[in-house]
Order: structure tokens, then C-alpha cells, then sequence
């Protein structure tokens, strides 16, 4: 169905007629996978009274915004958003398409590759365009490469769909880089007519409620993180201490969120959020390679473990080996008599 | 009336306990190389559909797609509650993607036939994809309900929730037949019975007895060829069945599933290599865990406008 020079797509997930951010992120490195194949990028854009967002789309990229603009379409609800997304994708022929890694995409883009039989890479951390040689030997010019890490650590996996159309990945907020808009910028947009069917519309929506982030840790300049080592939901006070005293933002292992330390929306790693912070501390945390893949980036690493061996080391700009509960009493000591 | 209740289940390697050497060359996982164990957000799953049959009766029923050693997860669920379960395992359905396992799936399901509600974990720890959920509804052209947090009302076809969505939560209604994720804060899974325990220790499956009596071929020094071993396998699982301890097994013809469609070849995905991670490190600047040592590395911090 879908040709090898089709055009690049992504998702855009929008709430309240306001594009999530990793949608833009996505629209980015959309873009710049779509120059390196010489196609164009499509933006797919579902919702109610958002024709208004598609000049945005285009500052960010877009060539072509394909608009399904309907009552039923609101607020994200499984069939309805695959029916329209799958038809724009049968209809386009995209060779790609990009999804948030958010609980929209996660359980978006599952349902139309299902729907499409083709393959589908979740969480990627990086995605590029290169060749592949089936063990066959078949040569493959120009697929996309989804990169992510994979089982539990220390391993980069490339995953490659050779011989499906179109190639799909979700991508989590932070990890690709927003691109300034360039509001100059010309596109198509192109209306989406809205069939939906009786069976589409069985689930109902009976109450929403969204709380705005209270952990802001991608705008953080500072972030102080706790793993597994910190030991305890009591003892995360410490790393809130050093926070507060330097300004800046809480962030945490997957194993200290999942040990109940500390609650999931100051996650940082493949999961989690992506940072880049100028400082980013990393308080007895391993650094597994997830955590690594959304924290690398940072400017300046300081890391404090017992384990000298600890992989976070090899990846710090400077290392403390000792007891955090001794070094962040230092370190806090230190700052307020700087 | 009480509602049927399919729970697909996975067994997966411990990923906090991984090394190196789990991994093959081919970049496929060395599953024997690592402990295995019940996915943890397929216990939730589980749970939930016991819940559901303890207030308003049903069945559950407890299927696994993997290798014979995953009716280990098996006996656990009759351990915790389950009425039946059933392993879906076949060699053709090795190296299946996401994609070739739901297919795999819904056959499975499709065989089974009546359904009101299926369960699964969020997603699993060794993927942590979170898409055969998704897709095994997609397949059975089912709705699908996706980070459950909480049954809200089940009343005749009619089922609510609550489910987990960008920044908070919202309730949804939605009628019978449905796929749900369920989330690891839904609920705490019960621990196995006692009784259930003693009841259930001696299920088994016959790819399981086949493998034992395999190994025990071999360790008494004699020879352990397929045909040394069917007809003493087989004798067993007579037995076993006698006893009503067998535990069902379905392979791609049991389930009517498309050779094309499962294993590798139903998989769009490859993985084209897997790469170590080589750390770049070296220009680590180690500071000494002293008052001094604190106050240098501030100092620094502050000379480089890093803190202000």
C-alpha cells in the first residue's frame, strides 16, 4: 500500500486546541528525517475547532497538515482516532510515522499497527535513516533505524522494518530537540473528511480531570535525582534539600519510583522524561543505560555513589564516592557558605 | 450470571537481574541465561478478573504464549485463583514480535470463543511496549480500555473504569466485550494459597514431561532421542491426565493460526544489531567526599556559571 518515497507523518496530539509539545519535538525531527529522503512531511491532526493549529504545524515543519476537524473527536478516544488516523495513512502512503510516546500514542499507534499489519517500535531514542541487509542478503536502501535501548540495560538495540509500510516508532516528550518555529514558513492544509461508524462511538466518556504538572523537569536548570540507593521514601529528603537550596527540580531513578520513593512524574530516563539540564546530580543512582539515555545530554554530571564502579562514572563530569547522606549535608553546607 | 474472564499472561526474565550474557549474537534474548517471572503488571491483571469473578461469578481463565517452562507462570495463577489455564506454545511462534504475538493471541482467544472481558498487564517489563494489548483487541475487533486504574460499575454488558491519562485520569463507560490494560497500582495481587499450592504443585504440561524425562535420559547415560522419549512422556502425561493435573497445551494448528503470520516471519519488526553500550567516561574529575572536596567542586560549579 504505502510507497518507499511516501512522506514522513506524524501524529499531533492536541489538548484544548494547544499541540503537545512532544508533537512539535516530533515535528522537528520529522522534518529532518523527511529532507534527508527528499519527502515531504504530513502532519495528522485530529480534534474539535483546531483548524486554528495548523499554521503552527506548519512553523514547525509541516508541509501538508491533514485536518479531521469533528465534534466527535474532542477529546482522544481509541476508534474513532484510529479510523480517522488509519484512513489518512491508507489514503497518503506515508513511509513513516511518528507518535508521542505518551498514554494517547501508547495506545493510539498499537491499534492502527495492528490494523495496517505493520511494525511498530516503542520508546525510541533515536531514530535515523540507513540501509539494512536481510540475513537473506536482500539490501534495504534507506529505512528508518529505531533506536532504543532494550532489556533492562546496557544494550542499544536497531530495530529496522524492511518489508512493511509504513514504518511507525513513539518517541517520549524531551527526547528529540524543539526547533525554533520559522513562522514564514508555507504549507497545504488539507481537510479530512470525518466518516466514523456506529462502533466507534460505544465508549463514552464520562469524566475527565488533568491536573496541571506540578514537576517541571524539562525547564529545570538543576535537577537533583535519587535512585535506588537513597533507601527510602523519608530519606528523598535529603535530595529535596539539595534541590531547594540550588534551585532547582527533583528527579529520580525508574528503580526509586518504582520502589515507591517518590512519585512517577519525576522519572527521568527512557520512560520517563528526557533532561537537559546545565547541572544534573545524580544521587545513588547505578545509571543504567535508560536512566543514561535521558540524562546524558546534561551539561555538567556530579555523581555520588558508594560503587566506584557504578556506570553513572563513566558518564559524570565529576564523581563523589561515598555516602549521600553524608556528601549532600556537604554539599548543601558548602553552597549556603559559598 | 458472572462474566468470563481471560487474562493473557506473560513470563518474562527478571530485567533487574540482567547481564551481558543473557543476549544472544543474533541480538534475541538468552531467556534461560536469567530467572523468570510473572510479569509483574500481568499479577494486577490477574487480580482484577478474580476480583470481578468473586463478586459477580464467571471463569477465569489464564492463557501464556511462550516456551514450556513458562507453565511456571501457569501454575502460579491456579495458585492464586485462576480456573483454567492454557499454554500456547509452539517453536514457529519463537522470535514474534508484538504484532505476531497478538495474532498468536486472538487465536487463542478466538478459540476459546465466548469472552466477556480480556485482562493484561499494562505491558511487560522485558519490552516494556505496552502494544499487545492494544493489538490483540484490534485483532478481535473489541473495544480496549488501556492504563486501568480502577472498576468503577459492572452491571449487566455495561462496564466502567477509571484509567490513567496524560496528567490525570478520566472515567469511561463502555459495553461487553472489552480488552483491558490493567495498571500496577490498581490493586495489590493476592498471594498464592496455601491450599491452592498443594492442589496445583503437580500440574503439568507435556512439552514439560517431555523435557524432564529427556533430561533424565541423559543423565542416567541413555539415549534421549525424540523417539526414546515420546512414548515415556506420553505414558506420563496418561497419568497426569488421570489425576486431572494436565495442564492444556495449544500449538498453531490447535488454534487455527497462520503459519505466515507468527514466529519471525508474521514479524514486520527486525532487529538489524544490539550494541553494548561503550561508555565514553574518562574525563571524570573525582572529588574527594570531605567538606573540602564539597566546597571545591562548588566553587568550580560556580567559576563555570554551571550554579549561580
Amino acid at each position: 500500500m504505502a510507497s518507499a518515497d511516501g512522506p514522513v507523518a506524524v501524529f499531533v496530539e492536541q489538548d484544548g486546541g494547544k499541540a503537545a509539545e512532544v508533537s512539535l519535538e516530533l515535528l522537528c525531527k520529522g522534518r529532518e528525517l523527511a529532507d534527508r529522503l527528499g519527502v515531504k512531511l504530513h502532519a495528522i491532526l485530529l480534534g474539535s475547532g483546531i483548524s486554528g493549529l495548523a499554521d503552527e504545524l506548519i512553523a514547525y515543519g509541516a508541509d501538508d497538515v491533514h485536518v479531521a476537524d469533528h465534534p466527535e473527536l474532542r477529546y482522544y478516544r481509541t476508534r474513532p482516532y484510529a479510523r480517522v488516523v488509519a484512513e489518512v495513512i491508507r489514503r497518503t502512503s506515508p513511509q513513516i510515522v511518528l507518535y508521542g510516546a505518551t498514554h494517547v500514542g501508547r495506545d493510539l499507534a498499537p491499534r492502527i499497527a495492528s490494523e495496517l499489519r505493520t511494525g511498530l517500535t516503542a520508546d525510541c531514542t533515536d531514530l535515523r535513516v540507513g540501509d539494512h541487509t536481510a540475513p537473506d542478503g536482500t539490501v534495504f536502501k534507506d529505512l528508518l533505524y529505531q533506536i532504543r535501548p532494550a532489556f533492562g540495560g546496557n544494550i542499544i538495540a536497531t530495530i529496522v522494518c524492511p518489508g512493511h509500510r509504513p514504518q511507525m516508532a513513539t518517541v517520549r516528550e524531551g527526547v528529540m530537540r524543539l526547533g525554533e518555529p520559522d513562522r514564514a514558513r508555507r504549507g497545504r492544509v488539507v481537510p479530512v473528511d470525518v466518516a466514523l461508524k456506529q462502533e466507534d462511538l460505544l465508549v463514552e466518556i464520562l469524566r475527565r480531570e488533568r491536573k496541571e504538572k506540578t514537576v517541571n523537569l524539562k525547564g529545570a536548570r538543576v535537577i537533583v535525582a535519587g535512585g535506588a540507593g537513597v533507601g527510602s521514601a523519608e530519606n528523598f529528603r535529603l535530595i529535596f534539600q539539595l534541590a531547594e537550596v540550588l534551585g532547582g527540580e527533583v528527579g529520580a531513578s525508574r528503580s526509586a519510583v518504582d520502589r515507591g520513593f517518590i512519585s512517577k512524574e519525576h522519572q527521568v530516563g527512557q520512560t520517563g522524561t528526557t533532561v537537559r539540564p546545565k547541572l544534573y546530580i545524580a544521587c545513588g543512582i547505578s545509571g543504567a543505560v535508560q536512566h543514561r539515555a535521558g540524562m546524558q545530554e546534561s551539561a555538567k554530571i556530579v555523581a555520588i555513589n558508594t560503587d566506584p564502579d557504578a556506570p553513572i562514572f563513566s558518564i559524570a563530569h565529576y564523581g563523589i564516592v561515598g555516602d549521600l547522606n553524608e556528601v549532600i549535608p556537604m554539599l548543601i553546607r558548602a553552597y549556603k557558605s559559598k | 450470571m458472572g462474566y468470563d474472564c481471560i487474562v493473557l499472561v506473560k513470563q518474562v526474565p527478571d530485567t533487574k537481574n540482567i547481564t551481558g550474557q543473557a543476549m544472544r549474537e543474533d541480538g534475541t534474548v538468552n531467556r534461560a541465561a536469567l530467572p523468570a517471572i510473572f510479569n509483574p503488571e500481568d499479577l494486577n491483571a490477574l487480580e482484577l478478573a478474580l476480583q470481578i469473578r468473586d463478586a459477580h461469578g464467571g471463569t477465569v481463565k489464564v492463557i501464556t504464549m511462550g516456551p514450556p517452562s513458562a507453565c511456571e507462570v501457569l501454575r502460579e495463577a491456579l495458585y492464586r485463583g485462576a480456573d483454567d489455564v492454557i499454554l500456547l506454545t509452539d517453536r514457529r511462534f519463537a522470535a514474534s514480535d508484538t504484532l505476531a504475538t497478538s495474532y498468536a493471541l486472538s487465536c487463542a482467544v478466538r478459540k476459546i470463543g465466548r469472552f466477556d472481558i480480556i485482562l493484561c498487564g499494562r505491558q511487560a517489563i522485558d519490552g516494556d511496549t505496552a502494544q499487545v494489548g492494544p493489538q490483540t483487541a484490534e485483532k478481535l475487533g473489541v473495544d480496549q480500555i488501556t492504563y486501568v486504574e480502577r472498576l468503577l460499575r459492572l452491571d449487566g454488558d455495561i462496564i466502567e473504569v477509571e484509567r490513567g491519562i496524560d496528567g490525570g485520569v478520566e472515567r469511561l463507560r463502555c459495553r461487553l466485550p472489552v480488552l483491558l490494560t490493567v495498571c500496577g497500582t490498581a490493586n495489590l495481587p493476592r498471594p498464592p494459597s496455601a491450599k491452592r499450592l498443594l492442589a496445583y504443585r503437580f500440574h503439568t504440561c507435556l512439552p514439560e514431561i517431555e523435557n524432564r524425562v529427556s533430561q533424565e535420559l541423559a543423565a542416567q547415560g541413555r539415549s534421549a532421542r525424540r523417539e526414546d522419549v515420546a512414548p515415556i512422556a506420553q505414558a506420563r502425561a496418561a497419568e497426569v491426565q488421570r489425576l486431572g493435573r494436565l495442564i492444556t497445551v495449544w500449538d498453531a494448528e490447535a488454534v487455527a493460526a497462520d503459519p505466515a503470520l507468527v514466529g519471525g516471519n508474521g514479524s514486520p519488526t527486525k532487529v538489524k544489531n544490539i550494541e553494548s553500550v561503550v561508555l565514553a567516561g574518562s574525563d571524570l574529575v573525582l572529588v574527594e567526599p570531605t567538606e573540602e572536596g564539597c566546597r571545591k567542586l562548588i566553587r568550580e560549579l560556580i567559576h563555570e556559571h554551571i550554579l549561580g
